[in-house]
């Protein structure tokens, strides 16, 4: 087997083993990246030369006995995250020139666990879409089939992990970011709750949604990943300080006499019948595996979409207002006056959906909109967290599609706001509640991956990522590659 | 729920947006499209609901008053569009205009 | 004619006070004042993109302080939320700020009046924000230079009532909060330096109208007096306005200090929406009882407490006591003086005479003065044992203040003790009644004013440096021989 086909668990213990080096680990990556990337473009920026001298390093160490928690692994790092001098983007023209000056908390605490980064991944521009069609550096092409999308904002992320040109990659979920383009390339993603991953230095979209996460092959490369990613940051006042559990661990915990929940108004929702066939079926596996299944109530689903495309974008018109042309990324040229600088800048350095959403979360803030959208989406924000703790009475987890759908044609919906939005039915309740939720395949139709979402309570991703383990011994969905 | 053309100018002023008049018809009407999205919170009943402006229900954490950080005006100043003499560079702004 | 009687003024103050922390309200950057441009400014200063606020906690001992002294209630929780406006000094292109729940609600302060009564005047709020950076207009051509350094430099934002009805209160007002904010040293209160700043909104009515006027916000009034001023300025121009059939518009106006006038700032009409939010990336504060209370205990005492105890241990009169107790230094220089002088009513007055006319003079702050405390109380020792006269002493204070040379070792060094040696006193005495045969004749045919024209000879001859007392005594037994 060659060593790009190996999961990042394998290639953990052939590093320990001595079975290879990090250094042609990584050059595999690096050669496959120049060969295969050209026509997927999940990389915004290839850091080789880094990549190397970490490998390198993680070698000496290795000889040495010196080992770190995941020393040598070469990774991709979503381009949200903030990595010290090399460029940063968020996908976004505003920032296409922008070396930062400092290191995301994620990527400081898994470089100082021995990853190596491979590079930065495209998305969608700053994280808002759903197709990866938004990036100021191109669309991202689904692996699986190149005339597909990958799904966004994590498509980059995801594209790279499914076409193994990393063993993993970083990502961020603000109504699904991450789980909806696991569910579209095959992979296991999962997005902990809000708080477990810091987000000093992870580029803002929407504050009190946005969670950092991982883009994986498998339930126990998630593990690993995200044991090292998580923890408490002083730097992040919204952290949690709460030990985080070894998940590499608890994915082995027995999961006979799991309760299931399943929320009959999500399955009430329009998808199509092969959605639902793969559901039925993965539902089959866990009543195999010891699990107890219960149709529950989720009354105010229908809520989840209005209410975050009024919170998501109310914050994100305030945290994309520091794109202003003055200390950093794009400016106009030649601005005339002070209001030329900011309306140049900001129209000609931000992309056609950032710019919706702004308007929209600028309309949803000004005076007289307030109390009708920004407050009253808060009051149903609490409805359909409320629905959760209800749920969370009588189940230890909530199991739905990830998505409506496969992935789709890239174009077919990128003139279709709605239609897009619609991508994150089923994800974005986790996020309006700061649920942990993780996507892993289950299925497949027309050659496209399909992925089963579960939705957990605070701080279970362990038992998540136990669940979809488990789930992952007993089928194959997860091995499947795509053909390059 | 739809927007007038005023008050599309008047948000895309707030947000410093430009938006150009080619583009104002079919910009105004996915806007609405997405405002129409919004009516079914009207059908929600949220009386005694508490808003909800955050997922934790926690108490925010403080640091001590000490200076941690040193001068790094110079990486910080990078990627900069333009600087002199340490200072950022802007058309001049006029006092008492906002 | 105009005839200004018919109006009254409802004036309210909001006055932004630079908190003095060493560190930023959300950052771990100096707060110093006066370094190179930028070099002071951090990633999250300048609103590196994912950079993230951390709440420095000094910020909350220090409003739970001022809440305290204004009789307030302190909020808890109290939350923090984003006002969203584009200038090029506010890096983020919002400002946390605090909106629902301010840290401090509902409190109150008295007032001192010209006529020495006093006023109640309530205090809405104050609440937590950050300052701005600053634009520099110089130097360079069509351009302006962004310096952000103090971006970020924690501010309260105390929000009196509109129950000030003067220029006057207003600077009574504003005097107090500078003395209380000095007091509880949580800041310098240095106008001159911007680390206290006043807006004033100002309406007037007619006499016996219960309905408010449309009210103007004057903008960065930096000083007690300019706040008088351009109050006075504001209240006349609205007068003038309303008598001439004008109607007052609600806008923001600029005090021009050299010019002595206030004008409209240029806004668009709905430019002003600030759509305040809670600010995601902080959650609520909550102040719990053991927390207010350990801040309770560091509470000095506060200006109206001194006042008090001068007037009860130094039994100062109420006037003296009031312009002692308004500034915390002073008070303290007084109360150290005290320790080395006995009388505190000869102290009070040397330190409210030739002391703060020295000062006033070298414009120098109290901490700054030339002469300490010790030496100011060793001085005025001097006068009451009799060492020095009173006249004597303010040469030796001016000496002092030259030289930074003790009490003791100027009087020594210039032979300034005062001639307390009876016979040599009476020596002089006989000298100037010798020298002076005129004079005595006419004074002993009963011209009883030439007593003086002998004292001050016998005065002069001492040059100055006799006792008075004892040159009367002796004089008028000599004479009367």
């Amino acid at each position: 087997m060659e060593l790009h086909e190996l999961t990042l668990k394998q290639q953990l213990d052939g590093l320990r083993e001595s079975s290879f080096s990090s250094v042609e680990l990584t050059q595999e990556y690096l050669k496959r990246i120049k060969s295969k990337d050209p026509s997927i473009n999940s990389f915004i920026t290839v850091t080789e030369e880094l990549a190397l001298k970490q490998a390198n390093e993680a070698d000496d160490r290795y000889s040495k006995g010196k080992a770190l928690t995941l020393d040598g692994i070469p990774i991709a790092h979503k381009d949200i995250f903030c990595t010290e001098d090399v460029l940063t983007t968020c996908g976004s023209k505003m920032l296409s020139n922008f070396k930062a000056p400092y290191s995301s908390t994620v990527v400081s605490k898994l470089f100082d666990q021995g990853v190596v980064m491979l590079g930065k991944t495209n998305m969608d521009e700053f994280a808002m879409g759903s197709s990866n069609e938004t990036s100021f550096f191109g669309e991202v092409k689904n692996p699986w089939d190149l005339n597909y999308v990958p799904g966004g904002s994590s498509g980059g992320s995801a594209a790279c992990v499914a076409a193994r040109l990393a063993s993993a990659a970083t990502a961020t979920d603000t109504g699904g970011s991450i789980r909806q383009p696991a569910a579209l390339c095959g992979l296991t993603g999962i997005k902990p709750t809000y708080g477990r991953v810091s987000r000093y230095g992870m580029i803002a979209f929407a504050s009190s949604l946005d969670q950092g996460g991982v883009l994986a092959r498998t339930a126990e490369d998630a593990a690993l990943l995200l044991s090292d990613m998580s923890g408490h940051d002083p730097k992040d006042s919204t952290s949690l300080n709460i030990e985080v559990p070894d998940y590499p661990k608890e994915i082995n915990n027995d999961i006979s006499g799991l309760k299931i929940g399943l929320p009959k108004e999500f399955f009430e929702q329009e998808m199509p019948d092969y959605v639902r066939k793969s559901t039925e079926e993965a539902i089959e596996v866990y009543k195999d595996l010891g699990a107890t299944i219960e149709e529950i109530s989720f009354p105010n689903i229908d809520l989840s979409l209005p209410v975050y495309y009024v919170l998501a974008p109310a914050e994100c018109s305030a945290n994309l207002s520091r794109y202003d042309g003055v200390r950093y990324g794009f400016r106009c040229e030649e601005p005339k006056s002070l209001e030329d600088l900011y309306m140049r800048t900001r129209s000609e350095g931000f992309g056609s959906e950032v710019k919706r959403r702004i308007l929209i979360g600028t309309y949803a803030l000004s005076a007289g909109y307030y109390d009708a959208y920004y407050l009253k989406a808060q009051k149903c924000r609490r409805l359909i967290a409320n629905d959760f703790t209800e749920a969370f009475k009588s189940v230890d987890m909530i199991l739905s599609p990830t998505t409506p759908g496969t992935s789709f044609k890239t174009g077919e919906k990128k003139n279709d706001p709605i239609d897009m939005y619609l991508q994150d039915i089923f994800t974005i309740p986790a996020n309006l509640a700061g649920l942990p939720g993780i996507s892993f395949p289950c299925g497949s139709y027309n050659g496209l991956p399909l992925g089963l979402q579960l939705v957990g309570n605070s701080l279970e991703e362990g038992k998540l990522l136990s669940a979809a383990h488990h789930f992952q011994k007993v089928t194959n969905w997860h091995k499947e590659s795509p053909e390059l | 729920m739809s927007l007038s053309d005023k008050e599309l100018k008047e948000i895309a002023y707030l947000a410093r947006i430009n938006i150009d008049e080619n583009s104002f018809p079919s910009l105004k009407g996915e806007l609405d499209e997405i405002l129409g999205l919004f009516e079914k919170l009207n059908s929600a009943n949220t009386d005694g609901v508490e808003a909800m402006s955050h997922p934790l229900n926690l108490s925010q954490p403080t640091r001590k008053d000490e200076v941690t950080e040193i001068n790094q005006r110079e990486k910080m100043q990078e990627s900069a569009p333009l600087v002199q003499s340490g200072l950022f560079l802007v058309p001049k702004v006029i006092e008492g205009e906002n | 004619m105009i005839n200004k009687n018919q109006w009254e003024a409802v004036i309210g103050l909001e006055i932004h006070v630079q908190l003095s922390t060493n560190s930023k309200l959300f950052s771990g950057a100096s707060t110093n004042f006066g370094a190179s441009p930028n070099t002071q400014a951090c990633n999250i200063d300048l609103a590196m993109p994912g950079v993230l606020p951390v709440l420095n906690e000094e910020v909350l001992r220090m409003a739970i302080k001022l809440g305290i002294a204004l009789n307030a209630e302190i909020n808890s929780p109290t939350s923090f939320a984003r006002k969203n406006y584009f200038y090029p000094d506010s890096p983020k292109g919002y400002q946390i700020s605090q909106m629902d729940k301010p840290i401090v609600e509902n409190g109150h302060l008295d007032i001192e009046l010209e006529d020495g009564s006093t006023k109640r005047i309530g205090v809405t709020r104050a609440h937590l924000e950050e300052d701005a950076g600053k634009s520099l207009h110089e130097d360079f051509e069509g351009q302006s230079g962004i310096d952000l350094n103090r971006a970020g430099t924690p501010l309260i934002e105390i929000v009196s009532e509109p129950e000030i009805s003067s220029p006057e209160e207003a600077v009574s007002y504003l005097k107090s909060i500078h003395s209380i904010i000095r007091y509880l040293n949580i800041s310098d209160g240095n106008m001159a330096e911007g680390s206290m700043r006043c807006d004033a909104n100002v309406s007037v009515r007619k006499v016996g109208e219960t309905e408010l006027g449309t009210r103007t916000e004057t903008k960065n009034v930096n000083s007690f007096r300019f706040v008088e001023k351009a109050i006075h300025y504001e209240i006349n121009r609205q007068i003038n306005e309303i008598e001439s059939g004008n109607t007052i518009a609600q806008e923001t106006r600029l005090y021009d200090s050299q010019k002595n006038t206030t004008r409209p700032m240029r806004s668009k009409e709905f430019a002003n929406d600030y759509r305040y939010f809670p600010e995601p990336d902080l959650l609520p504060v909550i102040l719990d009882e053991e927390f207010i209370n350990s801040v309770k205990e560091t509470m000095p005492e506060l200006p109206n407490e001194k006042k008090i105890r001068l007037m009860e241990v130094y039994k100062l009169s109420e006037y003296d006591s009031s312009l002692l107790a308004a500034d915390k230094d002073l008070a303290n220089f007084f109360e150290e003086v005290t320790k080395e002088s006995n009388s505190p009513k000869l102290s009070a007055n040397w330190i409210m005479g030739e002391f703060l006319a020295e000062l006033n003079k070298e414009n120098l702050s109290i901490v700054e003065s030339k002469v300490s405390a010790k030496q100011l109380g060793v001085l005025i020792r001097r006068i009451e044992d009799s060492t020095i006269s009173g006249k004597i002493a303010k040469e030796v204070f001016e000496k002092m203040w030259a030289s930074s040379k003790d009490t003791d070792d100027i009087i020594s060094e210039q032979g300034l003790q005062q001639v307390t040696d009876l016979s040599e006193i009476e020596k002089m005495v006989e000298e100037v009644i010798n020298k002076n045969p005129d004079q005595l004749e006419k004074y002993l045919s009963g011209k009883d004013r030439l007593f003086g024209f002998f004292v001050g000879q016998v005065m002069k001859a001492s040059q100055g440096k006799a006792n008075p007392k004892q040159v009367n005594d002796i004089l008028k037994s000599k004479l009367e021989k």
